[in-house]
């Protein structure tokens, strides 16, 4: 346990901040893409089949093993096979154009609540525990999640690292990318996965209901702030951090609870820049540059 | 600014780039290429008009390799179009780029896409590519407002990003779709001089695809002119012996254009 000072001096919050500070780091650095990808519905689209995942691990618990205390194992394995598969299906139907963007996520939307409902009733483990993946609760958080959250986060901003190039050239002009050879199918197959893995690994924090929120409320502060790519992509994890620091600071303070406060406190920095910055026009060329 | 460094021809001049044989295309019943016929040759500058609708955007994608024909061939630096791989050879400027600008990008980070291709789109950019990219935002004349974010430039300074991004990766021949349409006379000036640049110094052929040639009129070595068919093929002298000029005159190429529809 590190000597931190109040609110992080007990051991169950120190793990809490440094489960919400990974995911205050990799949700938003992968929203950013989705956000210029036009896609920003899309974490809370794969969410909700994370949730038929979770499902899908406590009815694969209760007839493997069904007794003794429910392992989060089976909801995150389950949640991840589910939530990638899906993932692969939305960009399926968006390529092909089967389905517009908001029609293929509304599809996943209400199939994979219902699916999720269904699969937990059948085994019997509709309770409060499940709460915990539908809004997330940092502060119980065992030193094994915080492996697991800290392993996926850490494969997340590695592939980010290395694809963060072609993915902001296919996210930016996906028509253009195909002619110039770039591997748009790889490119919307890998980021489509990577959201997957994040919704995976954030559920714990923030829930699968407001997973979504930490990808795209911090980027949108962000492109307010910055006037690039980089920057925008900058900002957007600086904030995702601060909130992710501050919710949780403020839900041991006051007790609310950490997920919901997290994300309104991402909420609150949008609010307030937004409201800075209104009316300061982007500055205009002058008549000699616009020529 | 500093004139960029001259280079050598990349490929040698006369060199057949793209080429269409007996092309047909259609789009269900609706035949909209017959039998098209058209090279492009290293140094060469053509010039692809007609009224709307004749097929000069489908010609385009089926040069490109994105639209198979339904009879024919094409070949893109001798291979056949569609399984064309070196795509990093061809620099293609859409007509309305679908550029998404939810998040602001600046000029030099759309600009540096158009290396991916040419570098390899795992490995890192090292100081030759920067170079590079420099030197194709110079050539366009934007070097100045590189750190600005693209949404904030006119619509001709917009086009001429969207001609760098291509130049970023050193094409052999440079394909344009209706780059100039309501782009104003400064941005046309030096959409010219940066045409001429990659075709004098770099050796590299162009196909423009245009309605109008505005500022590179007297650049244009040969004008096709396409309804659905090929009508016309030649030099710009050979289409005026038919009474029909690029330049300002009576029988000016755009209202004789319209005039085929």
């Amino acid at each position: 346990m590190l000597p931190l000072p109040y609110p992080f001096e007990l051991g169950f919050m120190q793990r809490a901040l440094v489960a919400s500070v990974a995911v205050g780091i990799f949700a938003p650095m992968i929203g950013t893409f989705i956000v210029q990808k036009r896609m920003s519905l899309m974490g809370d689209g794969i969410g909700h089949l994370a949730f038929a995942g979770v499902g899908a691990g406590v009815l694969a618990w209760t007839v493997m093993v069904g007794v003794g205390t429910f392992s989060s194992v089976w909801a995150v394995w389950g949640a991840l096979v589910v939530a990638v598969i899906g993932a692969l299906g939305i960009e399926w139907l968006r390529a092909r154009k089967r389905a517009s963007g908001d029609l293929a996520l509304a599809l996943f939307f209400y199939s994979g609540i219902a699916l999720g409902v269904v699969l937990i009733s059948l085994g019997g483990g509709m309770n409060a525990s499940l709460l915990i993946y539908l809004f997330g609760q940092p502060l119980t958080v065992s030193d094994s999640e915080i492996v697991t959250i800290l392993a996926l986060g850490a494969a997340i901003v590695t592939a980010m690292l290395v694809l963060r190039r072609v993915l902001f050239a296919v996210v930016t002009d996906e028509e253009w990318a195909r002619v110039a050879g770039l591997p748009v199918r790889f490119v919307n197959d890998a980021l489509a996965v990577l959201v997957a893995v994040s919704v995976v690994a954030a559920m714990r924090i923030v829930g699968i209901l407001l997973i979504a929120a930490m990808m795209v409320l911090p980027v949108a502060s962000g492109q307010l702030l910055a006037r690039s790519f980089r920057g925008t992509l900058r900002w957007a994890v600086a904030i995702g951090v601060v909130s992710a620091v501050v919710g949780l600071a403020a839900s041991r303070m006051w007790g609310p609870a950490p997920g919901g406060t997290i994300v309104l406190i991402a909420a609150a920095v949008f609010g307030v820049v937004a409201v800075v910055k209104r009316g300061a026009a982007p500055p205009k060329l002058s008549a000699e540059e616009v020529g | 600014m500093a004139a960029p460094e001259p280079s050598a021809p990349r490929v040698a001049a006369g060199t057949v780039l793209v080429e269409a044989e007996h092309v047909d295309f259609a789009y269900g019943r609706a035949q909209v290429l017959r039998d098209v016929e058209l090279a492009v040759r290293a140094g060469e500058f053509v010039a692809l008009v007609g009224p709307n609708g004749s097929g000069k955007s489908t010609l385009l994608r089926v040069l490109l390799g994105s639209l198979a024909p339904a009879a024919g061939e094409v070949r893109l630096f001798g291979r056949p179009a569609g399984r064309f791989e070196e795509r990093w050879r061809v620099g293609y400027v859409p007509q309305r780029p679908s550029l998404s600008s939810e998040v602001p990008a600046t000029v030099e980070e759309i600009v540096a896409t158009g290396r991916l291709a040419r570098r390899g789109w795992w490995r890192p950019l090292h100081s030759d590519d920067r170079d590079t990219i420099h030197h194709a935002l110079e050539s366009v004349g934007l070097d100045d407002l590189a750190s600005r974010p693209l949404n904030e430039l006119s619509g001709g300074q917009q086009q001429r990003a969207f001609i760098a991004r291509a130049f970023a990766s050193e094409p052999d021949l440079l394909v344009l779709d209706e780059p100039i349409a309501g782009v104003d006379a400064e941005s046309q000036r030096r959409f010219r001089d940066s045409i001429v640049h990659l075709l004098e110094e770099h050796g590299a052929g162009v196909l423009l695809v245009s309605h109008e040639l505005g500022a590179v009129v007297g650049d244009i070595d040969r004008v096709v002119v396409l309804k659905n068919e090929v009508l016309f093929d030649g030099t710009p002298g050979a289409l005026a012996e038919h009474g029909v000029s690029l330049g300002i005159h009576r029988e000016d190429l755009p209202l004789w254009l319209e005039e085929l529809t």
